[in-house]
C-alpha cells in the first residue's frame, strides 16, 4: 500500500509537469490551432538560462523571475520574428516551422551550454520527506509551485479585462479586431506566457531528471498526451489531463509495463484518445457545418 | 457637421462593381435605415463604414476623422460600434464575459499592470464590470449572463452582440440585420429597444434590415440602394413612396405595389 502511495505522489508530482507544459501547448493552440513542437526545447533554454544565473550567485527565487522574465520575452519575440510572417501560411508551412524551430532551439541550446548532464538545484532541498513520508521536498514544493502558477494563470484569463481579451483574440481575431482588441499583441503575449510557464515546468522538473539539452524531449510527448486527453480545446481539461497522464505513466511504469516503457505509455495515450474521443474527457465536440 | 459622411464611394471585386457611387449623411442621434434588395450594395458598404473592407474610390469621414484608411482594430475606440448578420460572438465564453471584452478598447491599463494588479487596472475593471451589469439589466440578460453564448437562442445572441457593442459607449452603433432570424413578437421588442437605446446611450443607429415595416417605423432617415447606387434618400415616408424604390422591390407595372414597400 506505502509503495503505491508513493507512485501515486511521485506520479502528482510530474503530472503538475506535465500539466504546466500541457497548459502552454493548449494556450498557443487555442491562439493559432497548431501544437508548437518547440514548446519543450523552449523550455529546456529557460531552464539553462535559470542555471546560469545561479552560477553567477543569484539567489535563487530571483534566477527563477528573471528567468519568468527572459522567457517571456523570449516568445513574445518568437511569435512576432518567427510565426507573424507565416501567419496566412499554409499548415504545412507551420509543421515545418515548428520542427525547424525544435531542431535549432535544441542544437542552439546544446552549442552554447554544452551537451554534458547537469545538476539543477531544488530551492526545496534539505527538508525531510514530508506528509508521513509520501512525499519528498522537492515535490511537495514542485506541486505547490506549479498549482500557485495554474492557478494564477486561470485567475488572470477569467478575472482580467486583458485576460479576457486574450481569449477573445484567440476564439474569434475577426470580431475581436472590431471591438478594438490589438489581436496582434494579444498573441505575442500569449507566446510570451506560454514561454513563462514552460520555464517553470523546465525549472521544477530539472532537479529530477537532471539539465540536459533534450531535458523535455520525452516530457513533451506526456504533456501532449494530457493535452489531448483533457481535451486540446479546453485548458482546465488539459491541466487535468497533465496531472492524469503523471499518475498512469507512474503506476503502470511500477506495476504494469515496468520503466523502460514509461514512454508508450504516453503513445497509447495520445493513440487511444486520436482513435476513440478526439475530443478528448473534457473537449467540445466540433460540427462542422456543410 | 454630421456624425457620418459617406462620400462618393466604390468598391470593385474584380469586374463587379458592388458599390458605385454612394454618398449619404448620419446626423448625431439619428436613427439612420439602409434598405434595398438583395446583392444592392448594402453589406458591402456597411463593412466599408465599419472598417472590414478598403473602399476603391471616396471616403468616410466619423466624427471628424477620415476612417477609410484605419486600422480596424481603431474603429471601436474613435464611437464605432457593430453587430453581425451571421453573428460574431467569442462562443465558448460566457454573456458577460463577451460583453466585457467589447469594453477592452476602452481601457488604458496595460499587461503589467493588468497582471499586477495595479489600482488603476483594478479600477478600471471593476467600472467594466458595472457596466455590463447595467446592459445585461437592459438588454433582459440577467438570467443568462453566466452561461455560454454558444447554448442560447439566436435572438438572445443577437442581444449579446448588441450589448458588446454598446459597451464602449459608441456614437454611432452599426446594425446588420438586427431582425434577421427573430419572431413578431422579438421585432416589436426591437423597436422598443432601439428607441431606448438611442435615448439613454445618446448614439446614431444605422442598420441594414431586410424587415420593412421595422425600418419604415424606427428610422428618422431611411436610404435605398439598388445595384450599387442610392435611389432614394429621405424620410421614411418619401422613401416609401419614391418610384424608383418601388420598381427596385416589385419590377416594372405594379400599379398598386407601393403597401407592399
Amino acid at each position: 500500500m506505502e509503495a503505491f502511495l508513493l507512485q501515486l505522489t511521485a506520479g502528482i508530482a510530474t503530472g503538475g509537469i506535465y500539466a504546466s507544459v500541457a497548459l502552454a501547448i493548449v494556450m498557443i493552440y487555442q491562439a493559432t490551432h497548431h501544437v508548437n513542437f518547440a514548446q519543450g526545447e523552449m523550455a529546456t533554454l529557460s531552464t539553462f538560462i535559470a542555471l546560469t544565473m545561479i552560477q553567477a550567485g543569484l539567489p535563487y527565487w530571483m534566477a527563477f523571475a528573471g528567468t519568468l522574465v527572459v522567457s517571456f520575452v523570449m516568445g513574445a519575440l518568437v511569435e512576432r520574428l518567427i510565426m507573424r510572417p507565416v501567419q496566412h501560411a499554409p499548415i504545412l508551412t507551420h509543421v515545418g516551422v515548428y520542427i525547424g524551430m525544435l531542431l535549432i532551439i535544441g542544437n542552439l541550446t546544446g552549442w552554447v551550454f554544452g551537451y554534458t548532464i547537469q545538476m539543477f538545484p531544488s530551492p526545496f532541498e534539505g527538508g525531510r520527506p514530508m506528509l508521513g513520508g509520501l512525499f519528498s521536498a522537492h515535490q511537495l514544493g514542485s506541486v505547490a509551485v506549479t498549482l500557485a502558477v495554474l492557478i494564477l494563470v486561470y485567475l488572470f484569463f477569467t478575472k482580467t479585462s486583458l485576460g479576457l481579451a486574450m481569449r477573445a483574440a484567440a476564439y474569434n481575431p475577426r470580431s475581436a479586431r472590431l471591438v478594438g482588441i490589438r489581436v496582434d499583441v494579444m498573441l505575442a503575449l500569449g507566446w510570451g506566457l506560454a514561454a513563462a510557464i514552460g520555464s517553470v515546468a523546465g525549472m521544477m522538473v530539472a532537479p529530477i531528471v537532471f539539465l540536459d539539452p533534450n531535458m523535455m524531449l520525452g516530457i513533451l510527448l506526456y504533456a501532449f498526451a494530457g493535452a489531448l486527453l483533457g481535451g486540446i480545446d479546453n485548458p482546465p481539461g488539459a491541466v487535468m489531463g497533465g496531472f492524469l497522464v503523471g499518475i498512469l505513466e507512474n503506476l503502470a511504469g511500477a506495476y504494469i509495463v515496468g520503466t523502460d516503457l514509461k514512454l508508450t505509455v504516453a503513445l497509447v495515450i495520445i493513440i487511444g484518445v486520436l482513435v476513440l474521443k478526439p475530443s478528448g474527457l473534457f473537449g467540445r465536440v466540433v460540427f462542422t457545418r456543410v | 457637421m454630421p456624425l457620418l459622411e459617406v462620400r462618393d464611394i466604390v468598391v470593385r471585386f474584380g469586374g463587379v462593381t458592388a458599390v458605385a457611387g454612394v454618398s449619404f449623411d448620419v446626423a448625431e442621434g439619428q436613427i439612420c435605415g439602409l434598405i434595398g434588395p438583395n446583392g444592392a450594395g448594402k453589406t458591402t458598404l456597411f463593412n466599408v463604414i465599419s472598417g472590414i473592407y478598403r473602399p476603391n474610390e471616396g471616403s468616410v469621414r466619423f466624427d471628424g476623422h477620415i476612417t477609410t484608411n484605419e486600422p480596424r482594430h481603431r474603429m471601436a475606440p474613435l464611437g464605432l460600434g457593430r453587430t453581425f448578420q451571421n453573428l460574431a460572438l467569442f462562443k465558448s465564453m460566457t454573456v458577460r464575459e463577451n460583453i466585457l471584452a467589447g469594453a477592452h478598447s476602452a481601457g488604458r491599463a496595460g499587461f503589467l499592470a493588468n497582471a499586477l494588479r495595479l489600482p488603476h487596472a483594478r479600477a478600471e475593471d471593476r467600472a467594466a464590470r458595472q457596466r455590463a451589469a447595467e446592459l445585461l439589466a437592459l438588454l433582459q440578460l440577467e438570467a443568462v449572463a453566466d452561461l455560454p453564448v454558444i447554448d442560447l437562442p439566436f435572438g438572445t445572441q443577437k442581444r449579446v452582440e448588441m450589448a458588446r457593442a454598446l459597451i464602449s459607449r459608441p456614437k454611432l452603433l452599426l446594425l446588420d440585420e438586427p431582425a434577421g432570424g427573430l419572431n413578431h413578437g422579438e421585432v416589436d421588442e426591437l423597436a422598443t429597444l432601439f428607441q431606448h437605446v438611442r435615448q439613454s446611450f445618446k448614439l446614431g443607429i444605422l442598420l441594414v434590415e431586410h424587415h420593412m415595416s421595422l425600418v419604415m417605423r424606427v428610422s428618422d432617415k431611411v436610404v435605398a440602394l439598388d445595384f450599387g447606387k442610392k435611389i432614394a434618400d429621405g424620410t421614411p415616408d418619401e422613401v416609401r413612396s419614391s418610384p424608383e424604390v418601388i420598381r427596385a422591390y416589385l419590377g416594372d407595372g405594379h400599379g398598386d405595389a407601393a403597401h407592399a414597400a
